[in-house]
C-alpha cells in the first residue's frame, strides 16, 4: 500500500474511535474504530446512509455527543505530531481547552442551521457572543466583525440584516448565517454536517460555492458530511465511505468513482438517481435495508446485504479496519495496490 | 384520455393586519397554473420550495379549497367532474378514485394499527366485504414485494423503505384512477429509494398508473416521469416532455435548475453553476416575469410584461419572452 501523496500538515487526526450509546435496550455501537486525517486546505468527504455515524463522528470531535453516548476508544489529536499536540478525546467535554477548541479552532456547520441559532436574539447579537466568546474585544468592535462575518458569507446589505431575527429570514440565508456563527472563532477546520441537505438545489450551489471559496481562501481543513454523491463528487479532495460505524472505504475522489473497491461503494453508486438517465430506467439496488444498529450482523457488518459475500468467511470474520491516509477497502476481496 | 385536466387554478392567501383584519396583500401561492395527465402517464412539478406545487396537489386532492379555476377529473371512462366547485357530499364517493402517498412514511401509518387493518381501510370503509379485504390485503402486499405475514405486525417494526411500501399498497388498494404523490422518495436513503423507485416504474407499468409526482429532486424525476411541470412562484413556466426538457429546456430557469444539482462525477466537476438571489416572495412577486431578477437573459420587457405559457413546438409550453431566440444548456 502507498499512502496518497499529500503536502499539507494534518491538522486533526482520528484514530480508532469508538463511540457507544448505553441504553436499557442495549448497547448502540454507533462508532467501531474510526481512522482518518484533516488536512489544511483539503476537503474530506464522509458519505453513507442515516445511522451509519456521520454526525456522531462530527459531535464527537466537537465532544458534544448527546447523552447517553460516550467515547469508548481512540483518539482524536489536534496538530499531532507538533509540540501543541492534545488529544481531544481525552478532555473534559466542559473544560476550558475544549471550549476554546468548540467554535474556536474547529467550527461545525448544521444541517438545519437554527441547531445553532436561537429564536429569541438577532442574527447579530448571536455572531456577536459567539466572536467575543473566542476574542477579547469589545462590543463595538466584535458587531464590526460580524457584519464582516454577514458580508463574507454572502448576504446582501450585512447591515440592515444585523438585526434581523433567523425567522425573518429564508432558508439559504439562514444557512449562510450558520456558516458565519461557525467562522466567528477564527477556524481552521470547518465541519459541516450536511449543511446543504434542507436546502434546494440552486440555494445549496450557492452554499456550496461559498464554501469553496471560504476554503480556499483560508485553507481550512474541511470535513464534508453528506449523503448526496453529487456533492462528494463536486467537491471533495479524499472520500472515507462509512457503513454501520466504520469506514469501509477510503479514497481520492476520482478513484472512488473510476473504481470503488468496496461492494458497498459500487452498489450504492449505481444506486443513484441521475440526470442522465434514460426514460423509465430502473436503477441497480442494494437488498434490504441498512440493519439497526443495535442488531449489528457478524463479521463483515455489510455480509446480509452484499452480492459478494464469501460465504463462511464473511459471515464469521470482520474484514480488517483500513490504515489511515491509505486508500482501500476494509472487505476480504480487496487487494492492496 | 386526459384523467386530469387542471386550468387557470389559482390558491390565494389574504395577509390581514391591524384590528379590522383587513386584507392587505396575498400570497399567490399558486397563480394560473394549467396542466393535464394523460391515462398512464406520470407528471412530476418540480421547482424550488415555496413554488406551491404542495398547494397544487392538496388543491386536486380537495384537502385545500381553490381560490379559482376549473380542476376536472375523470374517475372512470367516459364520466368527467370538475372538482373546485363540487359541494363536500358530491366529493366523498370520488375519494377512492384519487390516492396520495405520502413524504414521510413514519407519520402517515396509524402506529396503533397492524399492517393488514392499515391496507385493508380504505377497502372497509368502501364496503369491500371482510372476506374479499382479507385477499386483497394478500395481494396488495405481494404487489409492494412485502411478505403476507407483514400484515399482523405494527408499522414501527418495519424500516422507513418498508413502511413507504406500505403506504403504497393503501394509495392503491382501490385501485385509484390517480396517484399524488408528494415527495415519496424524498425522505429515503439512497439504496432504498432505488426500491421504491423501481416500485414505482413496475407498478406504472403493470397498473397504467396515472400519477401526479411532486419532488424537487431532479434525478429522481428523470427515472419516474414521462412530462415534467417546472414551477416557479405559483405558475408553470415550463412544461416538456422529460427527456426532452433536460436536453434541451427552453425556459432559462429550468436551465438554472439543471445547471445547479452536481453531477454524480468528479470527471464533470466545476460544471455546477449557482443561480444568482433568491426565490421571490408569493405575496410580492416581481412585476413582468417573476424570474427576471435572477435571470442572466433578461432584458427591458421581462421587466414590464408577463410572459404567457405558449406551445413553442408540439408538446412543449414555455412562459419566456426569449424562448424562441435562445440557446439554453441541458444535460444529456
Ligand atoms: N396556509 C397558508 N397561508 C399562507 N401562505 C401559505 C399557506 N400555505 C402555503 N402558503 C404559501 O404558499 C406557497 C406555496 O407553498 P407550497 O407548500 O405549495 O410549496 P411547495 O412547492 O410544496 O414547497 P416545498 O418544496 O417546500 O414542499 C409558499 O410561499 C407558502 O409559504
Ligand atoms: N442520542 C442518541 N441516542 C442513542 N443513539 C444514538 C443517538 N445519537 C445517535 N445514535 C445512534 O448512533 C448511530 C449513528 O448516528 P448518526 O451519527 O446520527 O448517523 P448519521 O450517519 O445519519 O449522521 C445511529 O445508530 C444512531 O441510532
Ligand atoms: S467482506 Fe465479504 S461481505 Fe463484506 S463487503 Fe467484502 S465480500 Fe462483502
Ligand atoms: S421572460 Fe425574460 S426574464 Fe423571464 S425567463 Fe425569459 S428572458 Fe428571463
Ligand atoms: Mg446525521
Ligand atoms: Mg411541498
Amino acid at each position: 500500500m502507498r499512502p496518497t501523496p499529500m503536502a499539507e500538515p494534518i491538522a486533526l487526526a482520528v484514530r480508532d474511535l469508538a463511540v457507544r450509546f448505553e441504553m436499557e435496550q442495549g448497547n448502540v455501537h454507533a462508532l467501531e474504530g474510526v481512522s482518518f486525517d484533516l488536512r489544511a486546505g483539503r476537503t474530506l468527504g464522509i458519505v453513507g446512509e442515516s445511522g451509519c455515524g456521520k454526525s456522531v463522528t462530527a459531535r464527537s470531535i466537537l465532544r458534544i455527543i448527546d447523552r447517553p453516548g460516550r467515547i469508548t476508544g481512540g483518539r482524536i489529536l489536534l496538530d499531532p505530531g507538533t509540540p501543541q499536540e492534545v488529544d481531544l478525546a481525552a478532555l473534559d467535554p466542559e473544560s476550558a481547552r475544549m471550549r476554546a477548541v468548540r467554535g474556536g479552532r474547529v467550527g461545525l456547520i448544521f444541517q438545519e442551521p437554527m441547531t445553532a441559532l436561537s429564536v429569541h436574539y438577532t442574527v447579530g447579537n448571536q455572531i456577536i457572543e459567539a466572536v467575543r466568546q473566542h476574542s477579547d474585544i469589545s462590543k463595538a468592535e466584535a458587531r464590526n466583525r460580524a457584519i464582516e462575518l454577514l458580508r463574507e458569507v454572502g448576504i446582501p446589505r450585512p447591515e440592515t440584516r444585523i438585526d434581523a431575527y433567523p425567522f425573518e429570514l429564508s432558508g439559504g440565508l439562514r444557512q449562510r448565517v450558520g456558516i458565519a456563527m461557525a467562522l466567528a472563532g477564527d477556524p481552521d477546520i470547518l465541519i459541516a454536517d450536511e449543511p446543504t441537505t434542507a436546502l434546494d438545489v440552486t440555494t445549496q450551489a450557492q452554499i456550496l460555492a461559498l464554501l469553496r471559496r471560504l476554503q480556499a481562501e483560508k485553507r481550512i481543513a474541511l470535513m464534508l458530511i453528506t449523503h448526496d454523491m453529487g456533492v462528494i463528487a463536486e467537491m471533495t479532495d479524499e472520500v472515507a465511505v462509512m457503513y454501520l460505524g466504520r469506514v469501509v472505504e477510503y479514497a481520492p475522489v476520482a478513484a472512488l468513482f473510476a473504481a470503488p473497491r468496496h461492494p458497498y461503494t459500487r452498489a450504492l453508486l449505481r444506486a443513484v438517481p441521475s440526470v442522465l438517465a434514460a426514460p423509465r430506467q430502473r436503477l441497480a439496488t442494494i437488498g434490504g435495508a441498512v440493519p439497526h444498529p443495535g442488531a449489528r450482523p457478524a463479521g463483515c457488518a455489510f455480509h446480509p446485504r452484499c452480492a459478494e459475500v464469501i460465504p463462511g468467511r464473511c459471515t464469521a470474520e470482520m474484514p480488517p479496519a483500513i490504515p489511515p491516509g491509505i486508500a482501500g477497502a476494509s472487505c476480504f476481496l480487496d487487494v492492496p495496490a | 384520455m386526459n384523467v386530469l385536466e387542471v386550468s387557470e387554478l389559482r390558491k390565494h392567501y389574504p395577509i390581514r393586519a391591524g384590528l379590522l383584519r383587513r386584507e392587505v396583500g396575498r400570497v399567490r401561492a399558486v397563480d394560473g397554473v394549467s396542466f393535464h395527465i394523460a391515462a398512464g402517464e406520470t407528471l412530476a412539478l418540480v421547482g424550488e420550495s415555496g413554488c406551491g406545487k404542495t398547494t397544487v396537489s392538496r388543491c386536486i386532492l380537495r384537502a385545500l379549497r381553490a381560490t379559482s379555476g376549473e380542476i376536472r377529473f375523470a374517475p372512470e371512462d367516459g364520466r368527467v367532474v370538475e372538482l373546485v366547485g363540487l359541494p363536500k357530499r358530491q366529493l366523498r364517493p370520488l375519494r377512492r378514485h384519487m390516492q396520495m402517498i405520502f413524504q414521510d412514511p413514519y407519520s402517515s401509518l396509524n402506529p396503533r394499527m397492524m399492517v393488514g387493518d392499515i391496507i385493508a381501510e380504505p377497502l372497509k370503509v368502501n364496503g369491500v366485504p371482510a372476506a374479499e379485504r382479507q385477499a386483497r390485503v394478500l395481494e396488495l402486499l405481494d404487489l409492494v414485494q412485502m411478505p403476507a405475514s407483514a400484515r399482523s405486525r405494527f408499522p414501527h417494526a418495519f424500516s422507513g423503505g418498508q413502511r413507504q411500501r406500505i403506504g403504497i399498497a393503501r394509495a392503491l388498494a382501490l385501485q385509484p384512477r390517480l396517484v399524488v404523490a408528494d415527495e415519496p422518495v424524498s425522505a429515503l436513503d439512497v439504496s432504498v429509494q432505488a426500491q421504491i423507485i423501481n416500485l414505482l416504474l413496475d407498478l406504472q407499468d403493470r397498473l397504467r398508473l396515472s400519477m401526479l409526482f411532486v419532488a424537487h429532486d431532479l434525478g429522481v424525476v428523470r427515472h419516474v416521469s414521462d412530462r415534467v411541470a417546472v414551477m416557479y412562484v405559483g405558475r408553470i413556466v415550463e412544461v416538456a416532455p422529460t427527456a426532452t426538457l433536460y436536453r434541451t429546456p427552453r425556459h432559462p430557469y429550468t436551465e438554472a435548475l439543471l445547471a445547479a444539482v452536481p453531477a454524480p462525477d468528479p470527471a464533470r466537476r466545476g460544471r455546477q453553476l449557482a443561480v444568482l438571489g433568491e426565490v421571490a416572495d408569493p405575496a410580492n412577486p416581481p412585476p413582468g416575469c417573476a424570474f427576471h431578477p435572477r435571470c442572466p437573459y433578461a432584458v427591458e420587457r421581462c421587466r414590464i410584461e408577463r410572459p404567457e405559457l405558449t406551445e413553442v413546438t408540439p408538446g412543449r409550453w414555455t412562459s419566456c419572452h426569449r424562448a424562441r431566440e435562445l440557446e439554453l444548456a441541458g444535460v444529456g
